[in-house]
């Protein structure tokens, strides 16, 4: 079943000439993991905020749910539905207690306060903050922040969660954090995430991923196969994972590798097995 | 630098003062001053000065502490002693001295009168946390909503100032230290010249606030905030039996100087 829908999706920045977004269509299947990869202007971060009615498309139609996001009335349906997490995580935290911030948006939606109070708990262990729940946000680390602005959002029981380059600003350590945190939520509570970044490395866990460039969808499949096209990724200015460019190169060098092997330890058998 | 100031003054602490009601606070606090500018003769100050001891005693406020908050407000405290003993009319102290005993007398009573709702003020913002004291002036001002009043409104924005005040402090430390690390100059030079030197550390400050500002919005919005309409909230302020106690022996106090103030006392 498709949890979102987008229709041929244009749209054009007011006050600007070109289109940002030419023509998308996409389906997102509900419980996915999707990761939307593309360099800076690619189109990527406008196409998440037409997932929660932030923007509305100037042409071409997003159903969240079977519901369009231009429709007003549904607004906060939709927004309950699509969680939307940002790079910046000091721009996002409104509270001066960890726990109060995650209570932000069931206080919103008039949840009463016991269920908020379970809520709350609950988005703050299935983040692994729940220990720092009384503590100022501006005295966690980056990748901390980060997973409590995620628990703010699933305490709002969304049934998609919508990463815009959540680890754009954080330090190796704090990348892995977030990416280990989203993926555990996918796969364990089976809500459906988009992740958009520019980073390979973080496409590797997903079940799906999409290139886009300058406005449109050019690439979309199971990260193996996206990924061995070498030559298209590197003309759109993106780096292949480690291993695939090994691989790549191997066989230009005149092997016949498989360029399937996206982790280590694949890569390694593949190599070990054609070399005998 | 920057990280040293404080703000909003709370200690934190586990008092029957500190768990009382931020409401209830803020009521003390208006029917202590009401009760300070409704207070005339000696005894009534004394009552007041009791009334002040025995809070501070059981918030567990340092003696140390509540002075310190009257450092900064020592010169209008002197002023307005210095103006009350040569501008009132009375019996001289000594022939042909400007100051008379009268002056002696309100001199003294102007500045306890200062010093006391300093403290007395002090005190709420000494023992309530700057969220909870937004919180409690909310549902204070909430009968205000009828007449079209943005309580709500003015209460997110305040909670919402507090919590990035840490952030741009933040913020102004990197610009400074970017600015220094290019030969700009903060400690030396004339008043007016230091002044000149903050303008390069305020552009982008303000700058990069607006952004801020814009993107807190579009967080906000995506997390469902549609204003104060239908919001619940986690912790649900109550009224306990302590916070009724605190609000009697208020209004006694009020009523006690009331009725010295009816005595002439």
């Amino acid at each position: 079943m498709n949890i979102i829908e987008i229709k041929n999706l244009h749209y054009t920045y007011p006050g600007y000439d070109s289109e940002t977004l030419k023509g998308v269509s996409l389906e997102i299947e509900k419980g996915s993991f999707v990761a939307v990869l593309g360099h800076n202007g690619s189109g990527k971060s406008t196409l998440a905020k037409h997932l929660n009615a932030i923007l509305l498309p100037t042409e071409g139609q997003v159903l969240v749910n079977g519901i369009d996001t231009a429709d007003e009335d549904k607004l906060l349906e939709i927004r309950r539905t699509v969680g939307m997490v940002f790079q910046n995580p000091d721009n996002q935290i409104v509270a001066n207690v960890v726990e109060e911030d995650v209570a932000f948006a069931p206080e919103n939606l008039g949840v009463p306060s016991e269920e908020i109070r379970h809520r709350v708990d609950n988005a703050l262990k299935q983040v692994d903050m729940y220990e720092f729940r009384m503590h100022a946000p501006h005295l966690l680390s980056g990748g901390q922040k980060q997973r409590v602005a995620i628990a703010g959002v699933i305490a709002m029981e969304p049934q998609v969660v919508v990463l815009d380059e959540p680890t754009a600003m954080l330090d190796p350590r704090g990348r892995r954090e977030v990416i280990e945190t989203v993926t555990r939520l996918c796969r364990e509570k089976g809500i459906t995430v988009v992740l958009i970044t520019h980073h390979m490395n973080e496409c590797v866990g997903a079940d799906r991923v999409v290139v886009m460039s300058n406005g449109r969808v050019i690439a979309d499949g199971a990260p193996e196969v996206v990924f061995s096209r070498v030559e298209l990724m590197r003309e759109e200015g993106l780096t292949v994972p480690a291993t695939t460019e090994l691989l790549y190169e191997l066989n230009k060098k005149g092997f016949s590798l498989d360029l399937n092997a996206l982790t280590v330890e694949k890569c390694a058998e593949e190599i070990a097995e054609k070399l005998g | 630098m920057l990280r040293d100031i404080t703000l909003g003054q709370y200690f934190p602490g586990d008092t029957v003062v500190h768990r009382l009601d931020p409401r209830t606070k803020l009521l003390l606090v208006i029917i202590y001053i009401v009760a300070l500018f409704s207070a005339t003769g000696w005894p009534s100050y004394g009552l007041v000065i009791a009334v002040t001891v025995f809070s501070l005693a059981i918030s567990k406020i340092k003696p140390k502490s509540a002075f310190k908050g009257l450092k900064p407000l020592i010169f209008i405290i002197i002023l307005t002693a210095l103006l009350n003993i040569f501008y009132t009319q009375g019996t001289p102290v000594a022939e042909g001295w400007p100051i008379t005993w009268e002056g002696i007398e309100k001199a003294v009573m102007m500045s306890l009168r200062i010093i006391l709702l300093i403290m007395g003020t002090f005190m709420l913002t000494y023992t309530t946390s700057p969220i909870a004291l937004t919180d409690g002036m909310e549902l204070l001002l909430n009968p205000l909503k009828k007449i079209k009043v943005p309580v709500h409104e003015m209460s997110m924005m305040m909670s919402m100032a507090l919590r990035f005040i840490p952030t741009l402090i933040e913020e102004t430390d990197k610009i400074m230290s970017a600015q220094k690390a290019r030969g700009a100059d903060f400690e030396t030079g004339s008043l007016l010249q230091r002044a000149k030197a903050l303008l390069p550390i305020l552009v982008p400050l303000f700058v990069s606030s607006f952004r801020r500002a814009d993107e807190l919005a579009v967080a906000m919005e995506s997390r469902c905030y549609h204003g104060g309409e239908g919001r619940t909230r986690m912790k649900q302020l109550k009224l306990m039996g302590r916070d009724w106690i605190a609000l009697l022996l208020g209004a006694l106090f009020l009523a006690a100087i009331y009725v010295m103030k009816h005595f002439g006392l």
